[in-house]
């Protein structure tokens, strides 16, 4: 059995009560300050967050290559720029 | 520059577009545009640019708030009338936009002044109301190479262009010099509708804004002009007239002219 060994994020931003679009915001700044291929951990909040933040992230050109759900209810994502 | 939690949070509706981002915001809150005449044109203007975090904004303007005013130059209010055009919207600016520098200049822009005050500034909006004005800014802007916008009013109906200098046509390609005094009638005389004044000011902002961002297309080579009696929009493509007396090839023009302003026009 091949493993997919998870990248270690290159920075993280807890985005948890951030409301939208702020928690995008945050996000699309802290990837502007990124190289292409560095990865940016992102915890969110599910809801409005979820339903919003990864769809504008697409958008941007990234790519969500890990969701991981957390025992607050919150959700972890990986970035790739 | 980097932006604070403040200006983020400001500014957050700019930023989530792709064509302004991070790296935009900062290029705006960097950049300087001047304002020539703080009325029906340059308050909507004045206002979206301090709005979107513009970092120095200059205001050129003699003229002191009339009551007549109000209807249309929305950077001033009732409160105001008597004081300075410039201190008016140097308070407003501050209180919208802790982040913009407002520098004024409380005095008619003519060829002995025009030249210095444009000098510090990386787009210039035409926000006069007089032909003079008009031919004497796109001059200086041609002779010193500042790009800048250009809007007209009159009762329903408005015309803008933006001016690259020496890439598109200028002022001077389409129109050769100030119509013959008498010919065509002032805002004063014909009246204005506020809203047209509002219509077009925006645009001159959309236009410096996306100027400073290098985004999109500017209203270069295209002169638009609008009837809002029917709201209709028209476009037409000018070309840079090679026998243009500011810009073109020969240029008969080398100095600064100030033309008579009409008699209705006058500043009293």
């Amino acid at each position: 059995m091949v493993h997919e060994v998870k990248p270690t994020p290159d920075r993280t931003l807890d985005l948890r009560t951030v409301l939208c679009p702020l928690n995008f915001v945050r996000a699309k700044l802290a990837l502007e300050e990124m190289t292409s291929g560095q990865v940016l951990e992102v915890i969110l909040d599910d809801g409005e967050p979820m339903r919003n933040v990864p769809r504008s992230i697409k958008s941007e050109g990234h790519m969500i290559i890990d969701v991981l759900k957390l025992a607050d209810d919150s959700y972890r994502l990986l970035i790739r720029k | 520059m980097k932006l604070n939690d403040e200006q983020i949070e400001r500014y957050g509706r700019n930023i989530i577009l792709k064509e302004v981002g991070g790296s935009g915001q900062e290029r705006l809150l960097e950049s300087k545009v001047l304002i020539i005449g703080a009325g029906g044109l340059g308050s909507p203007a004045a206002l979206y640019l301090a709005a979107a975090g513009v970092g120095t904004i200059g205001i050129v303007d003699g003229d002191r708030v009339d009551l007549s005013n109000l209807q249309r130059q929305i950077i001033h209010f009732t409160g105001d009338v008597g004081e300075r055009k410039t201190e008016s919207a140097k308070e407003k600016i501050e209180f919208l936009n802790p982040d913009v520098r407002v520098k004024t200049y409380d005095e008619i822009a003519t060829s002995n002044n025009i030249l210095d005050i444009i000098h510090d500034y990386d787009f210039i909006v035409d926000g006069t109301d007089n032909f003079p004005a008009k031919f004497l800014i796109n001059d200086a802007c041609v002779m010193s190479g500042r790009p800048f916008s250009h809007a007209g009013i009159l009762m329903f109906y408005g015309q803008t262009i933006t001016v690259l200098p020496h890439e598109s046509a200028c002022f001077r390609c389409l129109f050769l010099g100030p119509p013959p005094p008498g010919s065509v009638p002032s805002c004063r005389e014909a009246g204005i509708l506020g809203g047209v004044a509002g219509l077009f000011g925006t645009i001159q902002a959309v236009e410096a804004l996306k100027y400073i961002l290098g985004t999109g297309g500017l209203l270069a080579g295209r002169l638009l002009t609008v009837d809002t009696l029917t709201m209709s929009f028209r476009e037409i493509k000018v070309k840079k007239n090679p026998r243009c007396p500011v810009c073109g090839e020969n240029p008969a023009i080398t100095s600064l002219v100030d033309y008579e302003q009409e008699a209705c026009n006058l500043k009293i």
